[in-house]
């Protein structure tokens, strides 16, 4: 598995920033789920629930705050630290110089997004904990659902990041595509509260299905019935678009 | 030269000492390759295009074990897509290449693990410091990490980095940061050493400390292959090397066989005022095998400069400064191709 070397490769970086990284994904559930969790959600709290399915808003929030944090650090994983492997510092070259090929750059880098994602998913889950919010055993396996939401973000934007020149479509990537999706695929308010169209397209986002998986393992919500679709999609999303992504690297880098 | 290299550098022989790198002796007693042949690269027809650009236009050339091999060009003369194919990082597009008596097509990866590559543009790990440059590249190989950590020390002993081992690569000098690209190239003791413009971009200082390590190498018999535009750098390290313009080879050769196939052996270098210049009339036409004429100097080419210059002044042209000197390679690229390396 020479694949595993690009892993370590990044794993050998990450062992200088790790602390910080770490720290932050602690901090980052505190402070939204205190936010909006407490705060926002003692004003819901004195409405009619019953849209959330069951459960208090804090509870229906951060499931969904989970796999929308998995999301944000798969995108921007994908975007500014590929593009400088490709052609700021040149390191795939380098990699392409030893017996390494394209398809070990594609899976080093997930396997790598995976173990960021894992420990992330970890934090994150001890966060939920500590506000006493998952109501199943099967919670446990909502940190592989996040880890899997992730990389259904990773390799496509990847696959993205391989098409560009420079870092001037990112910023627009991240405004027009990942925030509204942060903001409308049933992270803070039900899907189904939105017209139709949106709805619809809401229920094509990959971050709309991981959402779905994750609070429906940790709250054991009736939506956990659909996990096989939810799990499909993800996996099937997560392999296309690494195969286009190994295309388009291959295509970039293999002159 | 060799003295005053290693002089200029700072650099005394005895600093590193013998038993660094003695896999390298091991060519010494017997060729790397004890298969039937001694050809380490092999081309025929060797064409690149990207789209409609002719990058490499069917080049011929062979690469023997031990020797230096250099490709001499101006920029966009296709040498760095020459040895990306020899590197395995590029297919070709035409004609026959085989690297260490393999296809690069379908034995990339057995190809490259016995290459070192040193690329045009250093391509360091520049969140890592510089010995986990060295570990981590050994990792790619799958050097067991006992005998990449011993060879980790013996390179960074011998291109003089063993101070700055534990810092990190982004402060490192240009000429620092060369020297570590070259040992990560040796990480894998490679049969072939594939050398993009080793020296561009360095002051003359790093330049002559990096020639020195390069021909270290060589006379442990490792097998370098390099491109440069610089024609000191190719005569100082090339046993053979192909001059190479608007993707076609035009000369192949030692550096003497060149300049001797090419040129005289002096030239004489004029410079006059523009005045005198512009009543020159060809008087100096017939006072050497061949004059060329430059901007801001003319260039009498013949056997004995000294002779030409009696000839000049006896001709009462009256001249600002004159200097005899030897035929380089600069000679023999300009007579190809009607212009000079470096602009």
């Amino acid at each position: 598995m020479t694949a595993l070397r690009v892993t370590q490769r990044n794993l050998w970086v990450y062992r200088r920033t790790w602390r910080g990284s770490l720290f932050g994904s602690f901090l980052n559930p505190l402070l939204y789920l205190g936010a909006l969790g407490v705060g926002l959600g003692s004003f819901i709290a004195a409405q009619d629930t019953s849209a959330l399915g069951g459960v208090t808003y804090i509870q229906f929030l951060g499931p969904g705050l989970l796999a929308a944090a998995c999301m944000q650090t798969a995108s921007f994983e994908a975007t500014f630290p590929i593009m400088g492997k490709i052609s700021w510092r040149r390191n795939y070259e380098a990699m392409l110089s030893a017996p390494l090929s394209v398809r070990d750059l594609v899976i080093g880098e997930m396997g790598w997004m995976a173990f960021r994602l894992t420990t992330m998913a970890l934090s994150f889950m001890v966060v939920l904990v500590l506000f006493g919010i998952p109501t199943s055993p099967l919670a446990v396996l909502g940190v592989p659902a996040a880890v899997l939401t992730g990389l259904a973000f990773f390799t496509p934007i990847m696959a993205f990041t391989a098409t560009r020149k420079n870092d001037s479509g990112f910023a627009a990537m991240f405004r027009f595509v990942i925030n509204p999706l942060f903001l409308f695929s049933g992270t803070f308010f039900p899907v189904d509260r939105l017209p139709d169209a949106i709805e619809f397209v809401a229920a094509l986002t990959p971050l709309y299905h991981g959402v779905g998986l994750i609070r429906g393992l940790v709250l054991q919500t009736p939506d956990l019935a659909n996990w096989p679709i939810h799990l499909a999609y993800l996996v099937a999303f997560t392999l296309v678009a690494a195969w286009l992504a190994y295309r388009l690297l291959h295509r970039r880098l293999v002159k | 030269m060799r003295s005053i290299a290693a002089s200029e550098a700072g650099v005394k022989e005895d600093q590193v000492p013998q038993s660094v790198m003695p896999e390298f002796h091991r060519y010494n007693q017997q060729p790397a390759m004890t298969v039937q042949t001694d050809v380490l690269i092999h081309a025929r027809g060797l064409t690149k295009r990207f789209d409609a650009l002719t990058a490499v236009d069917g080049v011929d050339f062979d690469v023997r074990v031990g020797e230096a091999f250099g490709f001499l060009g101006p920029n966009g003369a296709g040498k760095t897509s020459t040895m990306r194919m020899i590197a395995c990082t590029s297919p070709i597009t035409d004609g026959t290449l085989t690297v260490l008596g393999m296809d690069p097509q379908r034995e990339g990866s057995r190809i490259k693990a016995r290459l070192g590559v040193v690329p045009q543009l250093n391509n360091l790990d520049a969140e890592l410091t510089v010995r986990e440059n060295l570990l981590m590249y050994a990792r790619y190989f799958d050097i067991p990490g006992d005998v990449a950590r011993r060879r980790a020390e013996e390179l960074l002993d011998f291109v003089q980095l063993t101070e700055r081992a534990n810092d990190q690569v982004e402060p490192l000098s240009g000429g620092m940061q060369r020297r570590l690209t070259i040992a990560r190239a040796l990480i894998n003791e490679p049969d072939l050493l594939l050398l993009d413009e080793p020296t561009t971009g360095l002051d003359p200082q790093a330049r002559h400390l990096v020639w020195d390590r390069l021909y270290r190498l060589k006379s442990r018999g490792v097998t370098l292959v390099i491109t440069t535009h610089y024609m000191d750098e190719a005569e100082q390290l090339c046993d053979r090397l192909v001059v190479m313009d608007h993707a076609k080879i035009v000369a192949a050769g030692s550096p003497r066989e060149l300049i001797e196939q090419y040129s005289t052996r002096e030239v004489l270098e004029l410079r006059l005022t523009d005045a005198v210049r512009a009543t020159l009339d060809g008087r100096l036409e017939d006072l050497a095998d061949r004059v060329e004429e430059l901007p801001d100097r003319i260039l009498l080419y013949a056997a004995d400069g000294e002779r030409a210059l009696e000839k000049v002044h006896e001709r009462q042209v009256q001249i600002e400064s004159a200097l005899v000197r030897r035929s380089t390679l600069e000679d023999v690229f300009l007579r190809l191709t009607g212009r000079s390396l470096v602009e």
